[in-house]
């Protein structure tokens, strides 16, 4: 069967190009191959070009862009991986399978370089929960799926954020990350160097789910979007959860495993050819020996299934053909494996069905996908921008405090991580809501921090400076639990990359996070990119929604920070200027903003280091006692964070903060980055230590009493404590309960 | 003295049972796979259920685990008076294993409850309480969707009349309020003991809450439920 009739994702230059590369009409296996490999999901075949303008190395980076997972080096023999995925389109469609199989996803590839999973980081994009029940359906389905899956494997969701925006209203956004940690000199990778190995192929049985989710992920959602059900892959965590232990106990029993790969988009296809493509082999596999849940499967319905929980084994021969201590350990926990080929020295990906080859294509064919330049042009409205809820101004600073804090985007997040076990490893420091990052301890007796973060109304505005300043955010939280920021792995979704002013919005974003991870000295180690993801109803793309995820060294214990108000008595200080920054704030989402204070925040990376540097200082030398940054609602709701976590209310005078803002609204809920709240005892020693930093601050006031009290020219607000948290505790039970 | 830590497939706190029981000195915590015939063998002192999802929770939470041949194992070591501990997913497998008494529902709100929970000590009997005091509240975390303790009514009455009751949730005074049950578990029951009190069931986790470090308030209470297990004055003692 030709190409044309296949319904392939390929395109017609990308067909030609197959036919004259090879010489010949693939037949319909090898389509399907090159089809998945080839797909946006697979092969970034419209970003590649782009990524390479990220900073990827540095003193502690072991491993970077281009694996399974990055790898850092965090001291005492031990290293740390990382990495993040998104299921988007399957959440979007089967929110709880799609969530499930998401998490699996990521931790297979946490596996895959032989560390073992400690932490799951969730960052979540939905409509307004508020106004849309659909948008309920998903966010309720989407945790449980998170909270099932996870807590069924062990490995604790620790962080994460849940942003709510009209545009994400059919096209959620399931983003999740996972954190490993392996001995420095244990590391496995994808390849196969060495003809002659086996490929050995464990866990869950092939199946017909999942098939072609690579080129599902790679187009627009359809408006009859149910009927692509089939490409959501069935999760079994139980499954999983045989297979890491399986597999941490055969790597920590020392047994030679050359390479290892997992199995996710493009299932088989895509695992062949990368480790074989890697290590500059070939492989000879025999499909008649693939697990099969149904007996009548196609050899391209075997290739290209997306079946979960599998991975891909390069083994030496003698490992698979005795009783060693491999297939032992496999045994023991009931882990099925199969035997289906071996690597050879002739670089083609060979595949039979019953002896007879059905499919013989150069690995480097398959691998390499060729790249798209799309044209880009600057949009002329903000792409993903929806019709404006904001209406006339607040009648007092306490009204919009509280309408802010009991707004979804602010409110406490409580009936979500409540559904997460962010206990389980008995590695968890600082728990969700207690810090602005979680901390984990590692077992070289050091601490690592771990944030992600992301702003889609910012990078709507302005794309380059609203993905730069997720990394900021993200590196600030860092820094708030005392963590120095050492990695990153990075997201950027957008939708159809074929429209210009969305790939100028992928294009801006990319340049601003790459700008700013250079000029921090920050290495992006990893990471993914998500186009396609438009409303299926309406055609319009999501906002641009560039996700940071940093990890941040503490070297001791007693470097972390939580963000209470602690000690009665206590000054609090604000460290960093607040500018007139109002655009995409969540007080410009609920009320109208004065004309000259609705731009985005644009981060300085310089402004932002010293900053951090002041912060971490002011820690080392115990100064402090809470710090928490300002992001989300600015300055007022860092505040009241800060009073509601303690349990203690403040006295704040807000003429002292250092702003060139003119409303007191404005410094209250200006969103600029490079600010941070803290407070401590020794007042004279802080003043002193930050005259030295060179960061503007100042004193702002004292932490005391039952209610945080704002004074202004004109008077103070007052609101207690109590109410305050009644009203941001409350606002998200309310809706989904 | 040797502690068995029972893994089955799916169980996900055995090590850190394994790490926390390890942290007290006197305790020697062995990893026991549950087909390893080291079970029946081996003496140990006491045998732990660790939590997870045993065989993946299928049927009911604990249900395949109780009908396993290491549950007979268990079983035979428990009528022998050998100090058996179940938490969490452990509990559930000693209740569908009845060496407890009752079940355990789905929590009341059908949701998974991840929190940090104070609980009551009632009954300083057991091996796994006589370290403690009556009416000693700990600071003990939860992790789980199926904790709802039940019981017939007349049934009740009796597990409270003979003190079988041996954690119950309350507030940071010590009272069992309807505010501070976090499942909607009968009369606020965190965990149960057997009548001879050598079988002991909770749903909080105390080995998350071996080390101050890991604690919110710096309370190792948790190790205080372990390291009972060398008090040597519960009434079935040896």
């Amino acid at each position: 069967m030709r190409a044309e009739q296949l319904g392939l994702g390929l395109t017609a230059d990308e067909i030609a190009t197959v036919r004259r590369s090879l010489g010949r009409e693939p037949n319909e296996t090898e389509w399907s191959m090159i089809d998945a490999e080839w797909s946006e999901h697979s092969s970034y075949k419209s970003s590649k070009a782009l990524l390479k303008l990220f900073p990827t190395t540095g003193k502690r980076v072991v491993l970077g862009p281009g694996y399974d997972a990055g790898v850092v080096d965090v001291g005492g023999g031990y290293v740390a991986t990382l990495h993040i995925e998104s299921h988007n389109h399957p959440s979007a469609i089967d929110p709880y399978g799609g969530a499930s199989t998401g998490i699996g996803g990521v931790l297979r590839d946490i596996l895959s370089v032989a560390s073992r999973p400690i932490a799951l980081v969730d960052i979540l994009r939905f409509g307004l929960i508020d106004e849309s029940g659909h948008s309920r359906w998903l966010f309720k389905n989407v945790v449980r799926g998170i909270a099932d899956y996870g807590n069924c494997v062990g490995v604790p969701t620790v962080a994460g954020e849940v942003e709510f925006d009209d545009s994400f209203e059919r096209n959620c956004l399931v983003d999740v990350a996972c954190v490993g940690i392996a001995k420095k000199g244990g590391l496995i990778l994808g390849e196969a160097k060495k003809p002659g190995d086996v490929l050995v192929l464990i866990g869950g049985s092939t199946g017909r789910d999942g098939i072609k989710g690579a080129t599902f992920a790679s187009a627009n959602l359809k408006a009859d979007a149910a009927s692509d059900r089939s490409s959501v892959q069935v999760p079994d965590p139980f499954i999983k959860k045989l297979l890491l232990d399986s597999l941490l106990e055969v790597i920590e029993s020392g047994e030679n495993i050359p390479g290892m790969k997992d199995l996710g988009g493009g299932g088989l296809s895509t695992a062949l050819s990368e480790v074989a493509s890697k290590g500059g082999t070939g492989v000879d596999v025999e499909l008649k020996r693939v697990r099969l849940r149904e007996q009548d499967m196609s050899p391209t319905e075997i290739m290209t299934s997306e079946s979960q929980e599998r991975m891909l084994l390069v083994l030496p021969a003698s490992a698979a053909s005795s009783k060693s201590g491999v297939i032992k350990i496999l045994e023991k926990y009931d882990v099925p494996y199969s035997v289906i080929g071996r690597v050879t020295a002739h670089p083609n990906l060979v595949i039979r069905w019953g002896g007879k080859v059905v499919a013989d294509l150069p690995a480097s064919l398959v691998t390499e996908a060729p790249l798209i330049p799309w044209p880009s042009r600057k949009p002329k409205k903000p792409v993903g921008s929806s019709r404006s809820r904001a209406s006339g101004q607040p009648s007092s600073i306490q009204e919009a405090l509280i309408t802010i804090l009991s707004s979804p985007n602010v409110a406490s997040k409580r009936w979500v991580f409540r559904q997460y076990d962010h206990e389980v490893g008995i590695r968890t420091v600082v728990r969700p809501g207690q810090g602005d990052a979680a901390v984990l301890r590692l077992p070289n007796g050091k601490f690592l921090a771990i944030k992600g973060d992301g702003n889609s109304k910012h990078a709507s505005l302005d794309p380059y400076a609203g993905a730069a300043g997720c990394v900021a955010e993200a590196c600030r939280n860092v820094v708030a639990v005392g963590g120095e920021p050492i990695a990153l792995v990075d997201h950027l979704q957008s939708g159809d990359p074929s429209d210009p002013e969305v790939y100028w919005t992928f294009r801006e974003a990319l340049q601003g996070m790459a700008d700013y991870c250079r000029a921090f000295g920050l290495p992006v180690v990893g990471g993914k990119v998500s186009f396609y993801n438009e409303d299926s109803a309406t055609g319009r793309a999501i906002k641009p929604s560039p996700i940071a995820l940093v990890v941040g060294l503490i070297e001791d214990q007693s470097r972390i920070k939580t963000m209470s108000f602690k000690g009665a008595g206590e000054s609090v200080f604000v460290l960093g200027e607040t500018r007139p920054e109002l655009g995409g704030s969540e007080y410009s989402a609920k009320f109208s903003v004065a004309k000259g204070a609705g731009a985005a925040p644009r981060p300085d990376p310089a402004v932002d280091l010293a900053t951090c540097k002041a912060v971490l200082g002011l820690i080392e030398d115990g100064l402090v006692s809470s710090v928490h940054d300002c992001s989300n609602g600015g300055l007022g709701v860092a505040l009241a964070e800060m009073a509601m976590a303690g349990g203690v209310g403040a006295r704040i005078d807000l003429t002292k903060v250092p702003t060139t803002c003119e409303a007191e609204a404005e410094t209250l809920f200006s969103e600029s980055h490079g600010r941070f709240v803290l407070s401590g005892g020794d007042e004279r020693a802080l003043l002193a230590a930050l005259r030295r930093s060179g960061v503007p601050h100042a004193v702002i006031g004292k932490v005391g009493g039952a209610a945080l009290s704002l004074a202004t020219g004109r008077g103070a607000a007052r609101l207690r404590v109590a109410s305050m948290k009644a009203r941001f505790e409350g606002a998200i039970p309310e809706l989904m309960d | 003295m040797k502690v068995a830590v029972v893994r089955f497939p799916g169980s996900n706190c055995d090590l850190d049972m394994v790490s926390a029981l390890r942290t007290i000195p006197g305790l020697e915590p062995v990893l026991v796979w549950h087909e390893d015939a080291a079970l029946g063998r081996e003496e140990f002192g006491a045998v732990v259920l660790p939590g997870g999802f045993a065989f993946a929770d299928r049927l009911r939470a604990g249900a395949i685990a109780a009908n396993s041949p290491a549950m007979a194992k268990v079983k035979r070591l428990a009528d022998r008076g050998v100090p058996v501990l179940g938490v969490c997913n452990g509990f559930q497998v000693l209740v569908e294993s009845q060496l407890l008494p009752g079940a355990l529902l789905r929590n009341s709100g059908l949701k998974f409850v991840c929190d940090w929970t104070h609980v009551r000590v009632e009954n300083t009997t057991t091996p796994f309480t006589s370290g403690l005091r009556k009416g000693q509240v700990l600071d003990l975390p939860i992790a789980h969707g199926e904790g709802r303790y039940f019981l017939e009514r007349p049934e009740l009455e009796r597990l409270e009349k003979d003190g079988l009751v041996a954690f119950r949730y309350c507030d940071e005074a010590g009272r069992p309020t309807s505010s501070s049950n976090p499942t909607g578990t009968l009369h606020n029951i965190a965990g149960v003991c057997n009548k001879e009190g050598n079988v002991v069931g909770l749903m909080p986790h105390p080995e998350r809450a071996a080390e101050a470090l890991l604690t919110p308030l710096g309370k190792a209470d948790g190790s205080l439920v372990l390291s009972s297990l060398l008090v040597k004055r519960w009434r079935g003692g040896a």
